[in-house]
């Protein structure tokens, strides 16, 4: 018997609880602990993590409905059978969405001037790249465009899962199929082109590139792009498993999680070739204020996770997900999208520790547990997220050719 | 080479040739191949094909085109003719990756192309035979290959009971190397000779 409506397992209430009793604590130990210390080194280890892990976690959720909106634009029917799933991962950028406020809130009001160096008005007073910068590298600037570009993520995504919606109660006739498909037409060409200036040009620059100001790359933001995109889709990947090993989904099958699967090896090339273009120019090129960025990196203690983030996020998708039988099996399927979102978890990791903790960094207990704090909070308001509507667009008029895909 | 005799048929809607081709293949004869005007979906599963090892080849002629890339160019600039070039090191990977993606590329796209019209006997100045010429335009021809239990009046009939528009005979040339298909057509045979014209 297929389920058309999800209820959240007893299993899954269980592992939610568990993730967020974990990172609840050790949120709750880090801020007595780091956070409010006399010990600076500890402070900005403290909220580096959370900045590390709530953009992160934003920023795969945010690349959730870019995979709607970009699948829409193409006219790929392929993803109706389990659009629920991606909307639902969408749906949580307004909530991540506050919590990332939130924490640069804490950050720019707070003066940890250890995270973003622009913060620190001396250094920008006499420091001639920040104050050439300080007209884009602002508080005020950097709080007005990001809370504008929350909302406008926020209201185009909601706008389009409630396109969705009206696909669920009764069928449309062809003129409103014509109409349905225009609306999205529209709606996810607006999302896109928002995208474009956000995720693609403006928002890495100033929340993750601005924590090494003296430093530019034009590659940086087209590289958290992908990123975020191919987690994004290994975490969409995750749950379609799991939504299929709980006997939901029925129409979703083995071609559709092939082209998933293809996906991810397709965007994991994609990302090593933006990281690779960023760092081979810079490397051939060999100019200091450019190379200091990957000095720290590949010089001093990340040296390990520098190349375990290659390791993870290049050489194996591209080993192990090459082949059609393994896109196809649930087992590598799952095996890889947990492999990729950590390792992509990693990559955000050496992103941020290095311009902010410096050498000294630490992988213990804060870090893991915050972790589980943002898996925690996925898991729970995408289940919730996951049980108001059905799982299948019943009358969505591109289900049909969704059912039929083949690759 | 030798020629071997066809029961041709044509069929005009993509929905009759998918019970079409169950149907022949459970009344035992033995599918040539079919000839359609672009990739019909699902239709090489209808068929039973199995599934193409062109992949593998690929794999092992960009393997070949990356070793021949980074021991070249390795050889040059690090053993042969070493030159120090903006102080980098002899041996300077980074700035040799695109050249040995460029060539892992160039070898496995050419390789396989090479391969695949091997494998489908194509070469300049190799004629194929031609089924239907409404094949390329709005016909899905298929064909049976006739062995020595094949009836050829009944196979004719079997096929216009499935739909065909058009059902003739036509000998043809198997081709100018015997691939690994004719290893499928001892099933179907009973003596060891091929029929002849």
């Amino acid at each position: 018997m297929i389920k058309q409506q999800f209820e959240i397992p007893a299993g899954y209430k269980k592992w939610t609880l568990g993730f967020l009793a974990v990172g609840i604590l050790a949120l709750v130990l880090g801020f007595f602990v780091l956070g409010i210390g006399k010990d600076e080194h500890a402070q900005t280890r403290f909220w580096a993590v959370l900045l590390q892990n709530s953009l992160f976690f934003l920023m795969i959720c945010n690349s959730a409905m870019f995979f709607i909106c970009a699948t829409t634009l193409a006219m790929g029917s392929w993803i109706t059978t389990f659009r629920r799933v991606p909307e639902a991962i969408s749906s949580l950028v307004p909530i991540l969405g506050i919590l990332a406020l939130i924490v640069f809130a804490c950050i720019i009001f707070g003066d940890k001037y250890h995270i973003y160096p622009w913060l620190d008005k001396n250094a920008v007073a006499t420091d001639r790249v920040l104050n050439y910068k300080k007209g884009f590298l602002n508080p005020v600037f950097f709080l007005v465009w990001t809370i504008f570009t929350l909302c406008t993520w926020s209201f185009v995504g909601w706008k389009m899962r409630q396109l969705s919606r009206e696909t669920d109660e009764r069928p449309l006739s062809e003129n409103q199929a014509r109409q349905f498909t225009w609306k999205n037409t529209i709606w996810g060409s607006v999302y896109i082109v928002f995208f474009a200036l956000t995720v693609g040009s403006s928002i890495p620059w100033l929340w993750l590139m601005s924590i090494d100001a003296h430093w530019f790359s034009t590659m940086y933001s087209w590289y958290t792009f992908g990123s975020t995109f191919v987690s994004g889709i290994a975490l969409m990947g995750l749950f379609v498993i799991y939504l299929k090993n709980q006997g939901y989904l029925e129409y979703t099958n083995d071609e559709h999680l092939h082209d998933i699967g293809k996906f991810i090896f397709a965007f994991s090339i994609f990302w090593t070739y933006l990281w690779f273009a960023q760092f081979m120019l810079i490397w051939y090129a060999n100019i200091p204020e450019e190379t200091i960025y990957f000095k720290a990196r590949l010089q001093g203690s990340y040296r390990g996770i520098f190349w375990l983030n290659l390791i993870v996020n290049f050489v194996a998708p591209i080993l192990i997900l090459m082949t059609r039988g393994s896109k196809r099996n649930y087992t590598i399927m799952t095996f890889m999208c947990v492999l990729i979102l950590l390792g992509h978890w990693l990559d955000f990791f050496q992103m941020v520790m290095p311009g902010t903790v410096g050498e000294h960094y630490n992988l213990g207990w804060y870090e893991w547990g915050i972790l589980a704090l943002f898996i925690g909070l996925v898991m729970h308001f995408v289940g919730k997220s996951l049980t108001k509507s059905p799982m299948v667009p019943k009358y969505h008029p591109f289900l049909k050719e969704s059912i039929m895909h083949h690759t | 080479m030798d020629i071997r005799k066809f029961v041709v048929g044509c069929y005009d809607d993509e929905e009759v040739l998918f019970p079409a081709v169950k149907k022949v293949r459970k009344a035992g004869y033995k599918i040539h191949d079919v000839y359609t005007p672009y990739a019909v979906h699902g239709l090489d599963k209808a068929l039973g094909l199995r599934e193409t090892r062109i992949h593998t080849a690929g794999f092992i002629y960009g393997m070949v085109g990356l070793t021949t890339a980074l021991s070249f160019i390795s050889w040059i600039l690090a053993i042969d003719w070493p030159l120090n070039i903006g102080g980098k090191p002899h041996f300077a990977l980074p700035a040799w990756i695109p050249i040995m993606f460029e060539l892992t590329v160039l070898f496995s796209a050419i390789g396989m192309t090479l391969t695949f019209c091997y494998l489908c006997q194509l070469a300049p100045f190799v004629k194929k035979h031609h089924f239907h010429p409404r094949a390329t335009d709005d016909l899905f021809v298929m064909v049976i290959e006739c062995t020595t239990k094949t009836n050829v009046q009944e196979a004719q009939n079997f096929l216009t009971g499935t739909g065909a528009k058009e059902v003739n005979v036509q000998l043809a040339e198997t081709g100018w190397w015997l691939g690994t298909y004719d290893k499928d057509r001892k099933i179907f045979e009973v003596g060891k000779e091929a029929i002849s014209a």
